[in-house]
């Protein structure tokens, strides 16, 4: 659906509107929308109801006391924020992780996406209107909060990727429950597929709305779903591999349409992908131990090291710079939905009133995360 | 190495471009704010650096400097799993550089925090009001070392 | 003449007043009481997400925990109609004038339960430079729940609590 709407200078049709904070469509967030009737003339994201100051924080802890507020930002995907700071670590240290704690960070990082994703399948089908689908995710979700739970011992912040491997080994059984969850989730990833992603209701609802060429993905930066949406094929886990995924086999989903629809799907294809991840690296779990012993507060040699995995939402980076002290002289988050950010004032632009919820969240833009 | 053949075609062409570091897939080079456009475009369209991915800034009290670095991807086949980070120093007392929004379009956001963090002014930018930070404050940019966080 | 009057109207108060304290005891009460047991199963949360507690209160009134089966549903309507504000975790300086004025505009009675460690203390950011340490200058508060973030099922024991704050409330009015 093309929609015409110019921005015109009779300033007494425009109409400015806030969209939250408190707004059932925009949680911790608002945006500024200008209006002309029922059309978006521009728009402007106004974040930082979450600016916690994390990297501020950062330099005032060490390396080891850095890790629990670290993965606050983005509690749905905790292990995924840990897992490049870990590897910057890592690599200023010049640690040599085992290979057995590399499988670990691999299962734990990659049942974090699935966990991730369900969340935000889920919310999109509320916006969607579709309310059997925030049922089932929020419900399916648990079963692989349970499976982490069983490895990290939280629900969700788990704390369990840091510097030098992993937390702890994984305890009998959960192996097994492992696969079983697998098995079962593949499944139920059909289910999902009949009942919403073939479901002409949202075809119709998400089809077209908010597309994103593969032009403008390049340009603004935009990372994960985002940006293979958009035909952009950008996975850190090929491109760069990191940490054991060379051992697995897997691929990059890539969708071309860009738009709302393929935002939403492209999470479903990526949670399959991570199933197949952790089924073989729970087949194939090397023995030995998970993680070199560091002291409580280790010395970190100068240097300077830019370190980057793909979370669920995109790339997730870290910029470290030490000055051999044992807190770092600067840490910076580069979070993937800040880079996503700057792509939804492109978006909300000459789209009806009623699709800024979807394309809003479609852009699986987590405003904590965002503000850090 | 790779790192060392990028290097060599940015000194090539920048003579006073200076290599900071080099690792397997990342490199590192510093200019100063008046060249930096230039070195930017070069880095965009001669090298295939596309893919913004982040912008920091740093404040090195201890030599009276703050520095803007630009990590930069790149989507050309081939050097996906590259990370060219671009710095410019700016004197503490007047931090003032150009913005780089012409060059990648994805930087906008990014400055605009760099601004609010470290009070560096960028040039031409056409928004630098507060994103992260309350509306009203008026204390010194929260990420500069000689602001000291009310808890400590 | 006029001391009759008087007399009579002192009189007629007096039963009057013993009326009606004959009636608050014997309807006072028990309308303070259906009155109170009438809310407490219908709580009416207000959709206000302030930091990253708010995935537990989505596990929370999700299927696995359904907070409906208590009696409170995600309200996704105006403020007026709400009579709980969750605080879902920090509270930063930039939202604190907005999570007063969200609280402002609900109708009396209304319930507050600060949630998570930040939202008691400031938890783990005691000391950024952006977050306020404790809601309770900005907002009076019910009910805290700690954790960080506290389980879904925490939650729900907050919320019980809640009630049972509610069904002893001493007026009518519900505080
Ligand atoms: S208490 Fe913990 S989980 Fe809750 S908002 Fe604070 S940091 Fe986040």
């Amino acid at each position: 659906m093309t929609v015409q709407a110019e921005y015109s200078p009779d300033a007494d049709r425009i109409m400015s509107v806030s969209l939250g904070p408190q707004h059932p469509g925009a949680g911790h967030f608002r945006i500024k929308l200008w209006l002309d009737g029922d059309y978006v003339v521009r728009s402007e994201p106004d974040a930082g109801y979450v600016h916690r100051g994390e990297e501020k924080m950062g330099e005032y802890r060490n390396y080891i006391q850095n890790v629990p507020h670290l993965e606050r930002p983005v509690i749905l995907d905790s292990s995924n924020i840990l897992f490049p700071y870990a590897l910057g670590v890592d690599e200023l240290m010049n640690l040599k992780v085992p290979q057995r704690g590399q499988y670990l960070r691999v299962i734990m990082s990659e049942a974090n996406r699935i966990i991730s994703h369900m969340y935000f399948i889920a919310i999109q089908g509320l916006f969607l209107g579709h309310t059997t689908l925030i049922t089932w995710c929020m419900g399916d979700r648990d079963f692989w909060i349970d499976f982490a739970e069983r490895i990290g011992g939280a629900r969700v912040t788990f704390a369990y990727i840091i510097p030098g491997g992993v937390r702890n080994d994984i305890p009998p059984g959960a192996i097994k429950k492992g696969l079983e969850t697998c098995d079962w989730f593949d499944k139920r990833m059909d289910e999902y597929e009949k009942i919403f992603f073939q479901n002409p209701m949202v075809h119709q609802r998400s089809d077209g709305i908010g597309v994103l060429s593969r032009d403008d993905a390049i340009a603004f930066g935009a990372t994960g779903t985002v940006a293979r949406a958009s035909g952009l094929a950008v996975d850190v886990r090929k491109d760069e591999p990191y940490s054991a995924y060379e051992d697995f086999e897997f691929k990059t989903p890539v969708m071309t349409q860009g738009d709302v629809y393929a935002r939403s799907y492209v999470a479903l294809l990526d949670m399959r992908e991570s199933v197949k991840i952790i089924r073989q690296a729970l087949k194939k779990l090397p023995q030995g131990p998970v993680r070199l012993k560091l002291g409580p507060q280790p010395r970190v040699p100068a240097g300077e090291v830019y370190s980057r995995t793909e979370a669920a939402r995109g790339e997730m980076s870290y910029y470290i710079v030490s000055d051999g002290s044992p807190r770092p002289y600067r840490l910076k988050i580069g979070v993937p939905s800040a880079k996503n950010l700057g792509v939804l004032p492109h978006l909300l632009r000459n789209v009806h009133v009623a699709d800024i919820p979807p394309i809003y969240w479609g852009l699986n833009y987590w405003p904590v995360e965002s503000d850090r | 190495m790779r790192a060392r053949a990028f290097a060599a075609r940015i000194t090539e062409k920048f003579p006073d471009v200076k290599v900071d570091w080099m690792k397997e897939r990342r490199l590192k080079v510093s200019t100063t704010a008046d060249r930096i456009a230039e070195v930017g475009v070069f880095a965009k369209e001669g090298l295939g650096f596309d893919h913004i991915s982040t912008v920091s800034g740093i404040d090195w009290i201890a030599k009276n400097e703050l520095e803007v670095v630009y990590f930069i991807g790149s989507t050309t086949p081939g050097q996906e799993d590259f990370v060219l980070a671009l710095s410019e120093h700016v004197q503490r007392s007047n931090p003032v550089v150009p913005t780089l929004m012409h060059v990648w379009r994805g930087v906008e956001y990014h400055e605009r925090e760099t601004h609010e963090m470290f009070g560096i002014n960028f040039q031409g930018h056409p928004n630098q009001n507060h994103l992260y930070l309350p509306e009203d404050w008026n204390d010194l940019p929260p990420l500069r070392k000689d602001y000291v966080s009310p808890g400590r | 003449m006029v001391v009759a009057q008087q007399q009579k109207d002192g009189a007629f108060q007096l039963l009057v007043g013993k009326i009606d304290d004959v009636l608050q005891y014997a309807i006072g009460d028990p309308m303070r009481y259906l009155a109170n047991w009438g809310r407490l199963y219908s709580l009416w949360p207000v959709h206000l997400e302030t930091a990253c507690c708010s995935v537990e209160i989505g596990a929370a009134a999700g299927s696995r925990f359904d907070m409906e089966r208590f009696g409170a549903l995600e309200a996704f309507g105006s403020l007026r109609q709400c009579d709980l504000l969750i605080v879902m975790g920090t509270v930063t300086r930039k939202l604190a004038p907005r999570l007063k004025l969200v609280y402002d505009q609900m109708a009396e009675p209304k319930w507050v339960i600060a949630m998570g460690a930040c939202s008691i203390t400031g938890g783990l950011y005691f000391d950024s430079y952006n977050v306020l340490r404790g809601i309770d200058d900005v907002i009076p508060v019910d009910v805290y729940v700690p954790g960080c973030p506290p389980r879904a099922e925490a939650f729900l024991q907050g919320l019980v609590l809640l009630q049972e704050k509610i069904r002893r409330a001493p007026s009518l009015s519900g505080r």
